[in-house]
């Protein structure tokens, strides 16, 4: 997908009328498009040619990358470094900020130095909390929420100060992202939860995993009532499943999946589980597509990421397009 | 003590109401406060605040209370100390991700909330970061010099 005003390959585009950020994510869901969007596995290694490899499976099938920071409060590469990276090849990155290791000093800092790196979406998080990950024993920092690092972020790009009010000289242009958790309790809360989020600057969401299609669905109609799809660009979180008992343990071990038993039972009773995984996958996409307010998938192939290509090709959700990637 | 925490917000309706009438009394007090001094009284009202509001609501005494807002659960049991919402962690039976045995306090905050009466508006407000500056000093006095707009801090 060649965009007319497109400068060198890989640069940051012209900043349209309406538009915040310079960057081809924001003008694919603006334009109207079924975006598709992918996480990135960060690796465990300071060698470059390991994000470089891990990006190119991506490569024609999705819109923006997410660079996770430190997800499951285990440590990887940065979310900045690997922005860093991929952006310098070209890459549309989606920069993702916890508020677990990081104080308001910090994050505002790294919002400076990835936007002038190219970098033209951020996901705020809350974080997941320490205890989950490989550092136990570290101290959560949780100074900032993700509600008040969006507003303070937003107020970064729209009055051009810091949190503290000092002026700051040239503005981040950063298209600005949050989570959403349609499964969690309390259920009736969720929708005004989004809604809080869009007040505080959400312009994109990114789901939680959807395996429980009814549920979502429930949840997109009281947005839809809301108005807040009209507001805020929805993608709904997908993802394939390795095996029935991979899915029984990230039940039970990761917080805030919820994986329905028909899931399980669908997997458990398949030849090939992992073949099942991608297909149950390919399903979820098809139907999230068809919901009304859904303008596109977040795939999260944790150590599938190879599996993505199919994920994409047969569900034809990009239509005729060809995202952006470098050598293309 | 999270029986007396549960319990508070059981009766969030109740505890909200006597707050306002706490605040209008305290308010009414204001000229006798800023003769005396805001300063020299802030220790004494901290230390009252951090036995009631510790007993009723293990309140952490960030000085910035948020519980007319938060459906009478303090926002500082959240191990994350969330001041704006549930995360997405929160288990199926409502408990909290981090601790397994605690419900969430978000999940008793949204209870509470809707106990009080109007909840979608105060809850939908957006409660700055915590100042960390103010831990331990008088939420209570504070209130009432933003109520009759007296300088804050």
């Amino acid at each position: 997908m060649i965009f007319d005003d497109e400068p060198i390959a890989g640069e940051n585009l012209p900043i349209l009328p309406g538009h915040c950020s310079p960057g081809r994510f924001e003008r694919v869901l603006r334009a109207g498009h079924f975006a598709v969007t992918a996480e990135i596995a960060p690796p465990d290694s300071a060698d470059p040619h390991d994000v470089y490899e891990r990006a190119a499976l991506f490569d024609g099938y999705v819109d923006a990358i997410n660079a996770t920071d430190g997800s499951g409060a285990n440590c990887h590469m940065s979310s900045v470094g690997m922005c860093a990276l991929l952006t310098r090849l070209g890459y549309s990155m989606i920069m993702q900020i916890s508020c677990r290791d990081r104080n308001r000093i910090a994050i505002q800092g790294d919002v400076l130095g990835a936007s002038a790196m190219g970098v033209s979406n951020i996901l705020c998080l809350t974080g997941d909390g320490v205890q989950s990950g490989d550092h136990p024993q570290a101290k959560p920092v949780f100074d900032m929420d993700c509600m008040t690092s969006l507003q303070m972020i937003s107020g970064m790009r729209d009055k051009g100060e810091f949190l503290s009010g000092r002026k700051i000289s040239s503005r981040p242009q950063v298209f600005l992202g949050a989570a959403a958790n349609p499964f969690a309790p309390p259920l009736d809360y969720r929708p005004l939860r989004l809604a809080k989020k869009v007040a505080a600057g959400a312009q994109f969401i990114q789901t939680q995993y959807c395996f429980d299609i009814d549920r979502l669905k429930t949840y997109m109609s009281e947005i839809r009532d809301m108005g807040l799809d009209k507001k805020v660009f929805i993608l709904a979180g997908v993802g394939p499943l390795a095996s029935a008992k991979s899915a029984e343990w990230i039940r039970n071990n990761v917080a805030g999946v919820h994986i329905p038993d028909n899931i399980i039972k669908r997997l458990a009773g398949a030849n090939d589980q992992r073949q099942e995984g991608v297909n149950i996958c390919i399903d979820m996409v098809n139907q999230v597509k068809e919901i009304e307010g859904v303008s596109g998938a977040h795939i999260m192939a944790y150590r599938q990421e190879e599996r993505i290509a199919e994920i994409v090709e047969k569900t034809k959700v990009l239509g005729d397009r060809a995202p952006w990637h470098p050598n293309r | 003590m999270k029986r007396v925490r549960y319990w508070s917000v059981k009766n969030a309706r109740g505890l909200h109401w006597a707050y306002q009438g706490l605040e209008a009394c305290l308010a009414v007090l204001h000229p006798i406060f800023m003769r005396l001094g805001y300063r020299r009284l802030d220790r004494g009202f901290a230390a009252v605040e951090k036995l009631l509001k510790g007993f009723l609501f293990d309140s952490q005494s960030c000085g910035q209370c948020t519980l007319s807002e938060t459906g009478m659960a303090c926002p500082m049991n959240c191990p994350k100390s969330l001041r704006n919402g549930p995360c997405g962690g929160v288990r199926a039976n409502g408990n909290c991700e981090i601790e397994p045995d605690m419900v969430c306090v978000w999940v008793t905050s949204w209870q509470g909330s809707q106990r009080i009466g109007s909840p979608v508006s105060a809850i939908q407000v957006i409660q700055t970061p915590v100042d960390v500056r103010l831990k331990g000093s008088s939420a209570w006095l504070r209130a009432v010099r933003k109520r009759m707009g007296a300088s804050e801090i």
